[in-house]
């Protein structure tokens, strides 16, 4: 079975810290939901208010449309899996596995037999004998999971649990996780600071950032079009250049800054505009939607000078120092195996169609 | 092993190093082996007076030992019940004292490293601490004269009304397990409480996370974690107790004797320090079986308990 989270106005204080604030979120049933943001943005603490170690101070958690105050973690539907795995080392991994059924008062043959089969799951078939510090990083990771699917939750909440490994293992760990979430149909909510890992496993990203979700949407529209200074700068490399808007027609706005006017698209939010003349804004551009103006026209170009450049196999990256800008501005362009390098100090003139930068009200961005 | 001494005395220098060298070795020949040796050679001796020590008459015997097993040769009985007896009731009476220990200090020591947060944990720590720079001989009185018929717990139940006559609190030993109980409370909750602390607060809650009321997560999670700091305080409560004097002395029913008072008695009242070394090191050798056994059917080793 699976079951659908919502989060009803929900606040978290500690204190006089806000941990979460006025959160609402309807996770559907069976989806793979990710929770974004950096450390001590309040995701972690989130999270626990759903699996219930941590009760509200304000609001509401729903599981399956059931009220969840009041009713402890043993009792809810939801099976976490640890930052850290917590694995418990004094017993071996069947044991582990099969610690749910354990509890759930199962004979030892059945709860044996489960846990075999969960470890065949989880691709570690006649491994139930050893001691879990027997095991490699990512075997007891998997095995994390198989405890805690044994459990048969109807949501699955993971903390962070692919921080400790090394990074090709984390890749491999990801296909291996949106495979096994879609074997078991189960609602996953993933907690993550990686953005990779946020945008290649789900299918829908709640950005955070201290306490507030800044947006709830699908990978690509996060990547796209960002809703907020801090989800644009926080997903994704960006270029940004302030300004104040001078102009709107429709989507399109035009934004006066000292490098020039940029013509960009307006994101809503919550289906209003968040822009009008005269408000101050940020335009965002994309490296690799830069792109030099020799080429082709442009509605916005940038001039500027090259600063350096990296050549990184499939794509350029080129550092331009960009006239009425102190910032560096970021230029990826693809390797077609025709592409040559600028000169480094050479005066160039790049740019970007209005429909691929984007202009949002002036906010907090991410830390660099 | 010539490297490793070299090594001892570049980190040390040679003056400090010569200091901790002789320093222990001076503890452990001066002050353990030594008179523990003395005492074994003199519990096979026969006892004479001290100017014939040494002497012709000073043999080598297995009397005392025949003694503690068969009893005085005109006995009648078979073996010697009233001391065994004694030795029996004090060996059961400890691992009884040490039981109540654990399932005391368990609680306690779980509470001190999961749960108190800051002062209150140190506060507690500190109402743990401090009651014992009070003396030994201080604290058995006080026990003496709270279980006493007509002592504080006596009065208290009787004007409560659960109790109409006051009960012999002393007669029935209740005075002297409690007193014990509380004599070597800290070297229990101590080694428990490092033990629990190490424990990874995660794994308590992902025992929670996975259904398990409390009592399974202690059971299946705390405890074997804490076990060698559970068997370290038992060995140290077990064997403490077992070789107590003052509180059994003090508080200890006109009809039950400790072992140690049996002890006590061989080298004091009857001048027979031979028979007292061997009383004592039956004691000591029992202790270290007993413990030894423990730490087997708990599956720790020693190194464990050190940790």
């Amino acid at each position: 079975m699976s079951a659908d989270v919502q989060l009803e106005d929900v606040w978290i204080r500690f204190g006089d810290f806000v941990a979460a604030k006025d959160v609402n979120i309807h996770i559907q049933d069976g989806e793979f939901f990710s929770f974004l943001g950096p450390s001590g943005c309040g995701k972690t603490t989130l999270l626990r208010a759903v699996s219930g170690f941590l009760a509200p101070s304000q609001g509401k958690v729903l599981i399956g449309g059931k009220d969840m105050a009041g009713i402890g973690p043993n009792k809810r539907p939801t099976a976490l899996i640890f930052q850290n795995l917590a694995l418990f080392p004094l017993m071996t991994v069947w044991e582990n596995i099969a610690f749910s059924l354990e509890v759930k008062g199962m004979g030892k043959a059945d709860r044996r037999k489960r846990a075999d089969e969960l470890l065949d799951l989880i691709a570690l078939p006649n491994q139930g004998d050893k001691m879990v510090n027997e095991l490699s990083g990512g075997q007891k990771q998997r095995v994390a999971i198989a405890r805690a699917l044994a459990a048969e939750p109807d949501v699955l909440l993971l903390d962070e649990p692919l921080s400790a490994l090394d990074l090709k293992l984390r890749q491999h760990m990801r296909t291996e996780l949106r495979a096994i979430q879609e074997r078991v149909g189960i609602t996953f909510i993933y907690i993550t600071h990686d953005q990779g890992e946020a945008l290649t496993m789900s299918d829908n990203v709640a950005v955070m950032s201290q306490g507030i979700i800044e947006q709830v949407a699908g990978g690509n529209q996060i990547y796209d079009s960002p809703e907020t200074a801090f989800v644009a700068s926080f997903v994704g490399e960006n270029n940004h250049f302030i300004g104040k808007v001078s102009e709107c027609d429709g989507e399109t706005v035009s934004v006066e800054t000292p490098s020039g006017v940029l013509r960009a698209r307006s994101v809503d939010r919550n289906g209003q505009k968040q822009l009008q003349r005269g408000d101050d804004a940020l335009v965002f551009i994309r490296p690799e939607s830069l792109g030099f103006s020799d080429q082709r026209p442009f509605d916005n170009v940038l001039q500027g000078i090259v600063e350096r450049q990296e050549f990184e196999g499939n794509f350029w990256q080129v550092f331009l120092k960009v006239d009425g800008s102190d910032r560096v501005v970021t230029l990826s362009m693809v390797n077609d195996g025709r592409s040559v390098g600028h000169d480094v100090g050479s005066r160039v003139k790049v740019g970007c169609n209005a429909d691929l930068a984007v202009a949002l009200p002036l906010g907090p961005m991410a830390a660099e | 092993m010539t490297n490793y001494w070299k090594d001892f005395f570049r980190k040390n220098g040679t003056a400090l190093g010569l200091f901790l060298l002789l320093s222990v070795a001076v503890w452990m020949l001066v002050m353990i082996i030594l008179p523990q040796l003395y005492m074994l050679d003199f519990s096979f001796r026969a006892n004479v007076p001290p100017p014939q020590w040494g002497t012709e008459s000073h043999v080598y015997t297995l009397e005392h030992y025949k003694y503690l097993i068969y009893g005085n040769v005109n006995s009648t009985d078979a073996f010697n019940y009233i001391d065994l007896g004694v030795f029996g009731r004090t060996i059961l009476a400890s691992i009884f004292v040490t039981l109540i220990d654990v399932c005391l200090c368990y609680p306690v020591a779980y509470y001190l490293a999961h749960v108190a947060r800051g002062g209150w944990g140190r506060l507690m720590v500190m109402s743990l601490i401090v009651p014992f720079w009070v003396n030994e001989l201080l604290r058995a009185f006080s026990f003496k004269v709270m279980f006493g018929a007509s002592g504080v717990i006596n009065n208290a139940l009787i004007s409560l009304g659960i109790l109409d006559q006051p009960y012999d609190f002393i007669r029935e030993n209740v005075a002297l397990y409690s007193g014990l109980s509380y004599a070597y409370i800290l070297l229990m909750i101590f080694p428990i409480y490092n033990a629990i602390e190490s424990l990874d607060k995660n794994q308590i809650e992902a025992a929670r996370d996975l259904g398990s009321p409390w009592w399974r997560i202690h059971w299946r999670v705390v405890i074997p974690h804490a076990k060698p700091g559970i068997t370290s305080g038992c060995t140290m409560v077990f064997m403490l107790t077992a070789g107590a004097l003052a509180a059994p002395q003090i508080l200890g029913g006109p009809s039950s004797l400790w072992f140690t008072q049996l002890v006590y008695k061989w080298f004091n009242n009857s001048a027979n320090w031979a028979r007292g070394s061997a009383y004592a090191l039956v004691l000591l050798i029992a202790c270290i079986i007993f413990v030894l056994l423990m730490m087997r059917f708990f599956k720790v080793r020693l190194g464990e308990i050190a940790r």
